[in-house]
């Protein structure tokens, strides 16, 4: 079964060699919004035993095809074939009865209930609780899958909230499992131990679809890729006869931009410093900051790794000041100590920052990108004189920042909802790096943008640093602070390890800070976490 | 084929300007049926309420008369609802500016007091106004208490507060025990525009109001401010702006203007403070200010409109026996529908056959 590349230009649809029927197939799947085409008739065979991975950028149409085949989303054209029947299915719940599971990105657990009430939330049918709690138990056993029944979720790292989804999948005993991005938020280690409960359910004869777009991966674990871009099917390969760059460039179209390495490396004076800043949670279920300690200086960019949780969060909004600290000296920006200082005067001291969320956060999504531009741009600068807003100003910002970062929007001055994210992502980071910070806190510049944009972004971020500022980057994706930090730095439970020079900090290294384990000669004490 | 509601792109800018449109034809379509089953000819009953108080010019100033409480009140609301905040005691705040304008024009009655005593007397009205919506905004602020109840609660102390004043201590001893209290001086009185007409000068202030309200939410960045602490609280917080504060700032506003607007309404057509100097002016203030999109020209028009059917109402119980109560229908009635046509900004309607319905799922 496995086959060379075939482009969809050259190459007709061909049956495949194997013999039998596909467990799955889809014929000409097309799902259209209005006169947009999410999916543009797709053709796609899974079979059982076969790991098969679906790429493609974000917006190239896999959720809605992922969708469609669990029963989210009905096609407005073009034929399901389960086990070479053709089906319709009414809703999920019907998709689960004849064997399809599948595990989301974004959990949907209750923080203040048990793993076992959770999963027995989940699951259709009437079986009892206590029976339910057992069979948990023996699944997880079974497949290497450690969970206690009894633990609430909140308790849970995200690596073990991910775990109860697996499991309740796993639970209906399903042919086949749909995977949606399921390494974004674990360590290394993390992924190990998945790929090799994924290995061990494709010798049961399962199939599973694994969406990613981490591509050394899926060249690792999967048999077959089919490639998705702008709704339609690319391609159907063998990735392990691909290289990444191939496959980047089919998913992307064009060939992607390489990030220049950085050239001489002016490191100047300390211009972010954290002494000892703790904060307790704002929630009952947040992150209490401990003893966090940084010198970040000019023309450095400082990477923090951490899986997902771990207080990245917290740290940002004490860094930023949208939760001030009561010590002035805490966090103190170009010599001045800032800590009791809100959000716009630490702007007005040189520092601008990109939170991770682009949408609520970042902008207001129903606002014009104009007076998000506004939104952080008041702070200084002439977009506001004796309380009046010049409207010409921020206009000049959303165009200056439009022709610098190549944002692509349908008019002058759109909602910021209209954007694509990596459109958006490339106007926040581009409105924060037009104010020429000294200082800037990015975190996850790059989450969920295309190939294409991250590229810009990271290349910019390394442009500033070169002009002097001082980077701090809160990233998931180690591959990214490899790229474009100095030091890198692992968030665990509140706490912060003494950042490594990124000649140490090895996938392996990392991943075991990330993990909670501590660095070699660091007091084992202060490390330990909570 | 089933209908479903389709989130759209972009807001739709059209829809915005239609969709009060759309719910005052909705109304009067309801509002026929409700005067044909009252028995009365639907026609005659809609002219009387919308037609008729337009071909005369004492109905026309009463028009304005009954606009200028509504358009102020509603300029502070929109103000407050923009930003998030609930001020639902606009009619409290309104009747405690009646008070405490009042209680000045009460002292310097029959005393040789100047020209200070009305300016005094509105200074005194919109502070009273604001301090008294203070009240449920630091509620909120400092012990998260709902400002929603807490503003409403307050009406009714505000109400037996006037009640009580206008019987005890300020009664007019030469009122035969009339709940009321004298005629406020020519000094305390709010002057009229046209000699013999009731058009006063608050219709003016109102004007002023709304240019004002015009140009902060438009140009300066503290309208900028209240819109983007509604709209997305969390990138406001991100843009270094205080959602309390607002709060507090949107409260003492809106209470101000509502309690200006008190006490030029005792100051001006009503001339003397007595109980029932609000039709319920606070109240209908909140229709006008939804209808009005929140806008302050649309407010203006809004107010406009809801006077005619204040008017109207009159006539139609003058000309029809139609009950006064009934206007107050047809107010609930146009409200349900503008909240109900706003959905149509955000989202559209659209036909899906059987065959391919849109299951909204997870993720």
């Amino acid at each position: 079964m496995i086959k060379p590349c075939q482009r969809m230009s050259d190459v007709p649809p061909v049956v495949s060699p194997v013999r039998g029927t596909p467990l799955l197939q889809t014929v000409g799947l097309t799902k259209r919004y209005g006169d947009f085409v999410a999916n543009d008739s797709i053709d796609l065979e899974i079979w059982p035993g076969q790991i098969h991975a679906l790429l493609g950028e974000n917006g190239a149409g896999k959720s809605t095809l992922v969708k469609t085949i669990y029963g989210l989303i009905q096609p407005s054209a073009g034929e399901l074939r389960w086990q070479g029947q053709a089906i319709a299915l009414s809703g999920p719940a019907q998709a689960r009865d004849l064997g399809i599971g599948m595990v989301f990105q974004h959990f949907s657990l209750f923080d203040n209930l048990t793993v076992a009430e959770n999963v027995a939330l989940g699951l259709d049918g009437k079986e009892s609780f206590k029976a339910i709690s057992a069979r948990l138990a023996q699944v997880a056993r079974d497949y290497g899958l450690p969970l206690d029944p009894k633990r609430e979720v909140w308790q849970l790292s995200v690596g073990e909230r991910q775990r109860i989804e697996i499991v309740r999948a796993l639970m209906q005993n399903p042919k086949f499992l749909i995977l949606d991005e399921p390494t974004a938020v674990l360590t290394p280690q993390e992924a190990d131990q998945l790929f090799v409960v994924l290995e061990r359910l494709k010798a049961e004869g399962r199939a599973i679809l694994y969406i990613s777009h981490k591509l050394e991966e899926v060249k690792r674990l999967c048999d077959t890729a089919t490639i998705l871009r702008g709704g339609r099917k690319i391609a159907t390969c063998n990735p392990k006869l691909e290289t990444a760059a191939s496959l980047a460039r089919m998913m992307v179209g064009t060939e992607v931009k390489e990030v220049k390495p950085r050239g001489e490396r002016r490191i100047t004076v300390p211009r972010l410093v954290v002494n000892d800043l703790n904060l307790p949670p704002d929630d009952p279920h947040g992150v209490s900051l401990q003893h966090i300690s940084l010198e970040l200086k000019g023309g450095e960019i400082l990477g923090i790794a951490g899986v997902a949780g771990n207080g990245q969060d917290e740290l940002f909004a004490a860094l930023s000041g949208e939760r001030p600290v009561k010590e002035p000296g805490n966090i103190i920006i170009d010599g001045i100590a800032c800590g009791h200082l809100s959000i716009t005067h630490r702007r007005k001291l040189g520092a601008a920052f990109v939170p991770e969320e682009r949408l609520g956060h970042g902008t207001a999504p129903r606002m014009r990108l104009s007076e998000n531009a506004l939104l952080t741009g008041h702070a200084a600068g002439d977009m506001v004189r004796h309380g009046f807003v010049n409207a010409a100003a921020t206009l000049q910002t959303v165009d200056r920042a439009t022709q610098a970062f190549d944002v692509r929007k349908a008019k002058r001055d759109p909602e910021a909802a209209s954007l694509s994210g990596g459109n958006l992502q490339k106007f926040v980071v581009g409105r924060e790096i037009l104010r020429n910070p000294a200082v800037l806190v990015v975190n996850q510049p790059t989450w969920g943008v295309d190939a294409g944009a991250a590229a810009i972004i990271r290349q910019a971020l390394l442009d500033l640093a070169d002009q002097g500022a001082a980077l701090l980057v809160t990233s998931q994706d180690l591959d990214e602070l490899m790229e474009i930090a100095d030091r890198i730095a692992v968030m665990f439970h509140g706490q912060l390890s003494a950042a490594l020079p990124r000649s140490e900090a090895t996938r392996e290294r990392l991943g075991l800070l990330m993990g909670g384990s501590s660095i070699d000669g660091k007091d084992p004490a202060h490390a330990a976490g909570a | 084929m089933q209908l479903v509601l389709e989130k759209r792109a972009e807001r739709s800018q059209t829809i915005a300007l239609i969709s009060p449109l759309i719910a005052i034809g909705l109304t009067i379509v309801t509002m026929s049926l409700l005067f044909v089953i009252l028995g009365k000819n639907p026609l005659a009953a809609l002219d009387a309420y919308s037609i008729a108080p337009l071909t005369d010019s004492y109905s026309l100033q009463e028009i304005a008369v009954k606009a200028t409480p509504l358009v102020m009140i509603a300029i502070g609301l929109s103000l407050c609802y923009l930003a998030n905040a609930w001020n639902i005691g606009a009619e409290g705040q309104f009747l405690i500016g009646a008070v405490a304008g009042s209680w000045i024009a009460v002292k310097t009655q029959g005393t040789e007091a100047g020209h200070w005593v009305l300016p005094a007397m509105l200074l005194a009205g919109a502070a009273a106004g604001a301090l008294y919506a203070l009240i449920p905004a630091l509620c909120r602020v400092k012990f998260g208490a709902s400002e929603i109840l807490t503003s409403l609660m307050l009406v009714y102390v505000a109400d037996l507060l006037l009640d009580y004043l206008v019987r005890g201590p300020w009664r007019d001893p030469a009122g035969f025990n009339f709940p009321t209290t004298a005629e406020f001086d020519p000094v305390a009185t709010v002057p009229v525009l046209i000699e013999g007409g009731r058009l006063h000068l608050g219709a003016i202030i109102a004007l002023l109001v709304v240019a004002g309200a015009f140009i902060v939410l438009g140009r300066t960045i503290k309208g900028f401010e209240i819109r983007v602490v509604g709209a997305a609280p969390r990138a406001a917080r991100f843009g270094g702006f205080n959602a309390d504060q607002l709060i507090l700032l949107t409260f003492a506003v809106s209470g101000a203007l509502a309690g200006l607007a008190g006490i030029i309404e005792v100051a001006g057509p009503v001339g003397h403070l007595q109980p029932g100097i609000s039709p319920g002016y606070g109240f209908t203030a909140i229709i006008v200010a939804f209808l009005g999109r929140l806008n302050p020209v649309g407010i203006l028009i809004a107010g406009l409109f809801l006077a005619l059917t204040f008017i109207g109402g009159e006539q139609a119980q003058i000309t029809m026996k139609i009950p006064l109560d009934v206007t107050k229908v047809f107010q609930g009635i146009l409200l349900f529908y503008v909240l109900a046509c706003d959905s149509l900004i955000l989202y559209r309607f659209r036909l899906i056959s059987a065959s391919r319905q849109v299951h909204r799922g997870a993720g």
